[in-house]
């Protein structure tokens, strides 16, 4: 009895655990199916007919593919942006002592425990004071502001599992301060300084609270999106979506296969 | 918060000497420091100032706005959108549990008994992000239509008739309930549960296990006494992670609800962008803000994890 509720419990965590994934990946099958449909009027809510049209012609809504690049575009220059700041805060704090630390962790640490409606509503009080014109550059600005602090707890991280030994070694032989950097420390930090580059990226191109308080009459992606689920929903948004994810699995599986036998060729 | 900058900018010699070399070291945080952290002073720590100022300003949009230290405008904010406050509560604490029940099993099947499927599955949880949340979120639309499978199935199950003796569903809609717009944020805010549990899980030392069961502990007491514990740290990031953007947001409210499921999100977005009554959206703001600092910090004090940060 007590074997059959060991395999019931056992059990029981995979079907609930599979359920749940069921749950996540269930509106991104509904997006790719939909990507196929040929809607009746303006809004792609129910199944209708098979059809091809959007993918042959994924630009075919206007603004959208304008949005996308715009999106694109700011999220590239957000990703510079806070990955730069943010490694170099992460080394402040990781490599050095100076006075306010507490400060310093805490101003990081506040804008991931804000609700994002309260950072954009107060943004736009500084801007609207200061006379500035709403648009790309405001985006950009709010953008690099709630990315930072992702980017330097993740390249934290990596920083502080780092052996201090390595850098010592390397100047033991004789190697300048910017040559240990270049040649030891950044290559090893990197992973780490990826991985917030990733996620700034990600933050960056999907966020829409933020950037609908603070951009003005500028459309980015996200803002198209919520405004086609008001004017009527293209199917081409679909097409979209569901290239993202594709696009997005297959770089990382690729990633996961690529590491994985680099790992292989070094054991 | 601006002792950080106080402390550095007055120090600040770029043509310093080499003889002041080890001085210069010294400096070498500060200006690794300075430019991000002008950053935040300047567009998230600033930004709040201005806003707690603009809360107690009065004036109309023709006229300007001035500070009159109006502080009635906080009882007038609260007095007419304290039901938008407790639903935006109710409906992120609801979520929050749910996403807790829900995720807590993934997270120790990944952890635990996924094997060499491990890796898939973690790269399963984070691919919903590579789509758009506005494009996954309308699909619920889809998914939770009248009249469709899903509502077909809980209607025949009657779990609509419990729901709604509950109050979150009316007769055999789901659309435009408070149901819809909870599981909308369950499913949003999911993957930050799941990874933070994952990541405490995972450095659990399997050999615990063991010894739990070597000295007779059933599995379910071994998941009450050892494993549960020892995963505090995951459900509190986890808690926190999931209730904080949940109570703030105002996209699932939009998108899957009605007008009676608006939460103070809502509120203070359709203040600012088209009643333009500044004063009290601020006003608004700066109470989510300082409400969710207080249950934020009484909740890391309570479970006892401060070094979380």
């Amino acid at each position: 009895m007590a074997a059959f509720f060991r395999w019931l419990s056992g059990k029981f965590v995979v079907i609930a655990g599979l359920l749940t994934l069921a749950y996540l990946l269930l509106p991104n099958v509904v997006v790719t199916v939909f990507s196929f449909n040929k809607p009746k009027g303006r809004f792609n809510y129910a199944w209708q007919d098979f059809s091809l049209d959007a993918w042959k012609d994924p630009c075919g809504v206007a603004d959208m593919c304008g949005s996308l690049s715009l999106s694109l575009q700011i999220a590239a220059w957000a990703t510079i942006g806070a990955t730069v700041l943010g490694t170099m805060i992460a080394f402040a704090l990781v490599r050095y002592r100076f006075r306010a630390r507490g400060a310093v962790s805490s101003l990081i640490f506040l804008p991931m425990a804000m609700p994002e409606v309260v950072m954009a509503a107060s943004l736009l009080t500084l801007f609207l004071n200061m006379g500035a014109q709403l648009g790309f550059w405001t985006i950009l600005i709010a953008h690099i502001m709630f990315c930072l602090s992702f980017v330097v707890t993740a390249v934290k991280a990596r920083v502080m599992s780092m052996d201090p030994r390595l850098e010592q070694a390397a100047q033991d032989l004789y190697a300048g301060p910017v040559q240990t950097f270049v040649r030891v420390t950044l290559p090893i930090a990197a992973p780490g300084i990826a991985a917030g580059a990733l996620l700034a990226f990600a933050l960056s191109f999907d966020d829409f609270i933020i950037t609908n308080f603070n951009a003005g009459s500028t459309v980015t992606f996200p803002m198209f999106v919520w405004g086609s689920a008001q004017r009527g929903t293209p199917v081409q948004i679909n097409v979209i979506g569901t290239a993202m994810f594709l696009v997005a699995v297959v770089l990382v599986l690729g990633g996961m296969i690529v590491s994985k036998r680099r790992n292989k060729q070094s054991a | 918060m601006t002792t950080t900058l106080t402390d550095a900018p007055p120090t600040k010699e770029p043509d310093a000497p080499p003889r002041k070399a080890r001085r210069r070291g010294r400096l070498v945080p500060y200006w690794l420091l300075l430019p991000g952290i002008l950053w935040l002073v300047v567009f998230f720590a600033l930004p709040l100032v201005y806003q707690a100022s603009t809360s107690v300003q009065t004036g109309s949009l023709e006229d300007g706005f001035k500070v009159t230290w109006h502080f009635a405008t906080y009882w007038d904010a609260l007095s007419d959108y304290w039901p938008q406050f407790l639903r935006s509560v109710m409906y992120a604490g609801s979520a929050t549990i749910l996403c807790l029940l829900l995720g807590y099993p993934l997270a120790y099947l990944i952890a635990f008994r996924a094997g060499r499927w491990r890796n898939l599955i973690l790269v399963l949880v984070i691919a919903p992000f590579f789509t758009s949340f506005l494009i996954r979120t309308l699909a619920w639309k889809t998914i939770l239509a009248d009249g469709g499978p899903v509502v077909g199935a809980l209607n025949s199950l009657h779990v609509l008739d419990v729901t709604s003796w509950l109050g979150v569903t009316e007769g055999d809609r789901v659309l435009a309930t408070p149901l819809a717009v909870i599981c909308g944020l369950t499913y949003n805010f999911l993957p930050f549960m799941i990874l933070p549990l994952y990541t405490s899980l995972e450095r659990i030392d399997g050999r615990l296990h063991e010894a739990a069961g070597d000295l007779y502990a059933r599995p379910s007491t071994t998941f009450r006494k050892v494993t549960f514990p020892l995963s505090m740290p995951g459900v509190v990031s986890g808690t926190l992670l999931t209730f904080i953007p949940a109570a703030g947001d105002y996209v699932n409210a939009d998108l899957l609800g009605s007008t009676d499921t608006r939460m103070v999100g809502n509120v203070i977005q359709t203040q600012f962008l088209r009643i333009l009554d500044y004063p009290t959206a601020a006003a608004l703001s700066f109470i989510l803000m300082a409400a969710i600092l207080v249950m934020v910090t009484f909740y890391i004090r309570k479970s006892g994890t401060e070094d979380l940060v």
